[in-house]
């Protein structure tokens, strides 16, 4: 063991037992405290919701293999891709990394005992919880056939279904992301260890932070904006019907101002995982890490002032359009810093291909496709044509699942043997790496072409020529979703015959893999001291490498 | 579809502002395509390189992080705001249909296209146009919002309630092809989807004869404008004082608040349905409304009756 190896050293022992051990009550888990419990509790309900959500998806796409409508009906197809679409965007994306790897971590990250409102924390997962419950009863209560973006007059006066309920459910969840958000800001400004400057900071923490000026800065235009269509609906006041005197194009852009940034909600903090994970497996400082850094604060600003670029044919004024599209075109830019800053630090490094890396590889590869798309839909006469297509949707399942998901997997992966005292078998890991990667590009690429001959999304029904590239869109569903069923089964076999886990397996550089794993429910028994720039991989290695 | 079908219909359009959206949308594939190739292959140089245990040198030579943090700064920033401007040019071309445009009436519903040819004729769920002329679709809808799309013409415009929406275009090839609703409008929404009929001008005409209608739009619309009483105001002379309506299209108005609009389709229409909403200057708010009197196509026949005083005015001086 070499001494001089991490950014702080290794945690004396405690006596103290793990957070997994201290107490095995069901009570002791229900009204813990601690982050790294409730990180859990979040693990457990995301990962119960994406299974319901992806249910959902693996019947469209059963549907979608024939072109006739002949698996279900027109209204319970609707009723299927709103269910997938609430679900996977509020009750799995938006909370996946921050609620999970975010609040495991953001505490060991910076050297705290825990975040700065333990008891709002735990708040956060009950909110959470119970507009979890709304959604379910929505979709047991004879389902909601709007499509996650509960357009007007559609939502507030033609559709029939437990919209309510349905908007009821988002509504409430949006206060426990604002109650994350609120959190992870007082954390990071007042709680990190001594000598952990701004600029010391694990990327990862970054773009928890800006994520977290998102979730604070724009939820509450969610719940404003699904406030109003319930009004319209519940009362008949006249907001976005015209028939009652509203503009419906006003829901658009209030909605439109929530969804955009939450985009960002959904990528920046796979970002910040893909950056530790490209770091410790190519043994090299992150290239280029103020530009890194600061390209997340860009994108979160820039981010919000992006929204009118889904509604270029919507009415909207042209000239809006145009702004609209410029501003698009620039927050492009951070994004492709992020994508050059990733391949700069492969270079020289000495790279390994555990499956962390495998996943944060992919993600690199998938983000970059679908942020280039991003550019034929920012480009206002293309997004004429590919506006509401398949084009659109591959586009924002790379971003969101093959970036998103691939990264939230591969953190989970990274950090398993923190989070749960224990080694993942290595080789089915990389299979289903692999199985996902494979997957999801059958299954996506087919769609960009598909929008290019103008297929519009949410059709039930199509006509026979697009039958060719769904086939081929389904089969690729059908093998993501074996590489999804794979990770669950050998993580649950893990933890109880997976190997013992030392208190830092990769080697990685961290305050949280100074503590052992699984962390004692106090993280640190020292309070660390940070005098070192993160990522300070080629320190680290030199002794090692003077023997080779 | 065959191969070469599908070929045939990623690489043409049957519109002529198709071809400048295909010539940006195969820029930006180029651009895209080649940005994947290059950092996939670095990517991929990298892994093989200095994977651990190779004999690569690693020896930093004073790689300068600024100059190359620019480099890919501007020279993407560069290429993204040409890209831009191109799009934008050919938007805006797109969104200012010709004077001389055929104009047609579209009026979308759950879950189907109602469309007028100026000459009376009706058809649902199908559109036959001239090849090589320009139309323009004046396009409302009766519910929910919708979006006329229609593929082969790379063109797309959301139908909304309550307000008019334009899309325009020149067909440049004769044939069939799909016309979908692309807005999702509820239950039915993939099945408000139609055929659109572009003929040669000589077969349009004898289409259009095929079954004429009594009327044409505009004659229609003078009907109601008689039979609706609004003939027994807007006279010279009328037993109320009314605002006289020749010429007034595209023409600006003074409103008693104050302020000048110019009347445009969407002024005359809501002038019909809220007659109290913009009142011009020196008369008074005496004006009934006909909302819920009226159909769409009612409106938008009256407009184009109160749209064609213009032009027999102008020929008749």
């Amino acid at each position: 063991m070499n001494p001089a190896i991490s950014q702080a050293p290794l945690q004396p022992l405690a006596s103290e037992p793990d957070y997994l051990r201290s107490a095995q009550t069901l009570g002791s888990w229900l009204l813990t405290t601690d982050h790294k419990r409730i990180g859990i509790l979040y693990m457990i309900s995301i990962t119960l919701l994406f299974f319901i959500g992806g249910v959902a998806a693996a019947l469209l796409r059963l549907e979608l293999a024939s072109p006739a409508g002949d698996l279900v009906a027109s209204a319970t197809y609707n009723k299927l891709f709103t269910i997938h679409g609430v679900i996977m965007v509020w009750f799995f994306l938006i909370p996946s990394v921050p609620t999970v790897l975010g609040n495991f971590l953001l505490p060991l990250m910076i050297g705290a005992r825990d975040v700065a409102f333990p008891r709002l924390n735990l708040a956060s997962w009950y909110i959470f919880m119970f507009g979890a419950c709304f959604t379910v009863f929505a979709i047991v209560a004879g389902g909601v056939d709007t499509g996650w973006t509960f357009y007007t007059p559609y939502s507030s006066t033609y559709a029939n279904g437990a919209v309510i309920a349905m908007a009821a459910g988002v509504f409430i969840t949006g206060f426990a992301s604002i109650a994350t958000g609120l959190n992870f800001i007082v954390t990071i400004h007042k709680m990190r260890a001594p000598g952990l400057t701004w600029f010391r900071l694990p990327l990862f923490v970054w773009t928890l932070y800006t994520t977290s000026l998102i979730l604070v800065l724009a939820t509450p235009v969610l719940a404003i904006t699904l406030f109003l269509m319930a009004l319209e609906r519940l009362f008949g006041v006249g907001i976005f019907d015209p028939a009652l005197g509203g503009d419906p194009i006003l829901f658009q852009h209030l909605f439109w101002f929530y969804s955009h940034p939450a985009v960002y909600i959904m990528i920046l903090p796979g970002m910040g995982v893909t950056s530790e994970i490209i770091a410790c497996f190519a043994r090299k400082r992150i290239f280029g890490y103020r530009f890194v850094a600061y390209a997340s604060i860009a994108i979160a600003v820039l981010g919000f002032l992006v929204w009118g670029h889904h509604m270029f044919v919507s009415g909207q004024s042209v000239y809006a359009g145009a702004v609209f599209s410029l501003l698009s075109f620039l927050v492009a830019v951070p994004s492709a810093i992020k994508v050059f800053n990733w391949t700069a630090t492969l270079y020289k490094g000495s790279i390994t291909f555990d499956t962390p890396m495998l996943y944060a590889l992919g993600f690199i590869g998938l983000f970059t496709v679908g942020g280039l798309t991003g550019l034929f839909v920012a480009a206002l006469a293309v997004d004429v044509h590919l506006t509401d297509t398949y084009f659109v949707i591959a586009h924002f399942h790379y971003v969101m699942v093959g970036g998103m998901v691939m990264a939230y997997l591969g953190g989970i992966h990274f950090w398993w043997p923190k989070i749960s005292g224990r080694l993942y078998p290595e080789f089915p890991a990389r299979i289903s790496a692999l199985t996902i990667f494979a997957g999801f590009n059958l299954t996506f690429f087919p769609q960009f072409v598909l929008g290019m001959l103008g297929m519009p999304r949410r059709y039930h029904v199509y006509p026979d020529e697009f039958q060719l590239l769904n086939v081929l869109s389904s089969a690729g569903a059908s093998i993501l979703a074996v590489g999804y069923i794979l990770p669950l089964a050998y993580l649950l076999w893990s933890l109880r015959y997976g190997k013992r886990a030392p208190a830092n397996p990769w080697r990685a550089t961290g305050l949280e893999w100074t503590t052992p794993s699984p962390p004692p429910t106090h993280n640190f028994a020292v309070t660390p001291t940070v005098n070192e720039p993160p990522y300070a991989y080629e320190t680290l290695d030199e002794p090692s490498r003077d023997y080779v | 579809m065959s191969f070469r079908e599908a070929i045939e219909l990623l690489t043409s359009s049957a519109s002529e502002i198709g071809r400048s959206v295909d010539a940006i949308f195969w820029a930006l594939t180029a651009i895209c395509g080649f940005m994947v190739l290059l950092l996939g292959t670095l990517i991929l140089y990298f892994c093989v390189r200095y994977r651990r245990g190779s004999q690569a040198d690693r020896t930093i030579s004073g790689v300068s992080q600024t100059p190359l943090e620019i480099a890919w700064v501007a020279i993407p920033l560069l290429i993204f705001l040409g890209l831009f401007v191109w799009a934008g040019v050919v938007f805006f071309h797109m969104a200012r249909p010709p004077d001389n445009a055929l104009e047609i009436h579209v009026v979308g519903k759950q879950w189907m296209w109602k469309i007028q040819h100026p000459d009376g004729r009706r058809e649902i769920n199908e559109l036959h146009l001239p090849v090589g002329r320009p139309v323009v679709l004046l396009m409302i809808s009766q519910d929910v919002i919708h979006s006329f799309y229609v593929p082969a013409f790379r063109t797309k415009q959301d139908v909304l309630p309550g307000r008019y929406s334009r899309s325009w275009f020149v067909p440049t090839k004769t044939g069939v092809y799909h016309l979908f609703c692309a807005e999702y409008c509820g239950t039915e929404h993939s099945r408000m989807v139609g055929k659109v009929y572009v003929l040669e001008p000589a077969e349009y005409s004898g289409w259009l004869a095929r079954e004429a209608e009594p009327n044409s739009v505009v004659a229609t619309g003078e009907r109601l404008f008689l039979s609706r009483g609004c003939a027994g105001c807007h006279v010279a002379g009328g037993p109320i004082r009314s605002p006289l309506l020749e010429g007034i299209f595209r023409k600006p108005v003074a409103l008693a608040n104050g302020t000048t609009v110019i009347a445009d389709e969407a002024y005359l229409r809501d002038s019909i349905l809220v007659p109290n909403q913009d009142v011009v200057a020196g008369y008074d708010p005496v004006m009934p409304t006909f909302q819920g009197q009226l159909a769409e196509e009612e409106v938008l026949q009256l407009v184009a009756y109160l749209k064609s005083l213009t032009i027999e005015r102008q020929k008749s001086p």
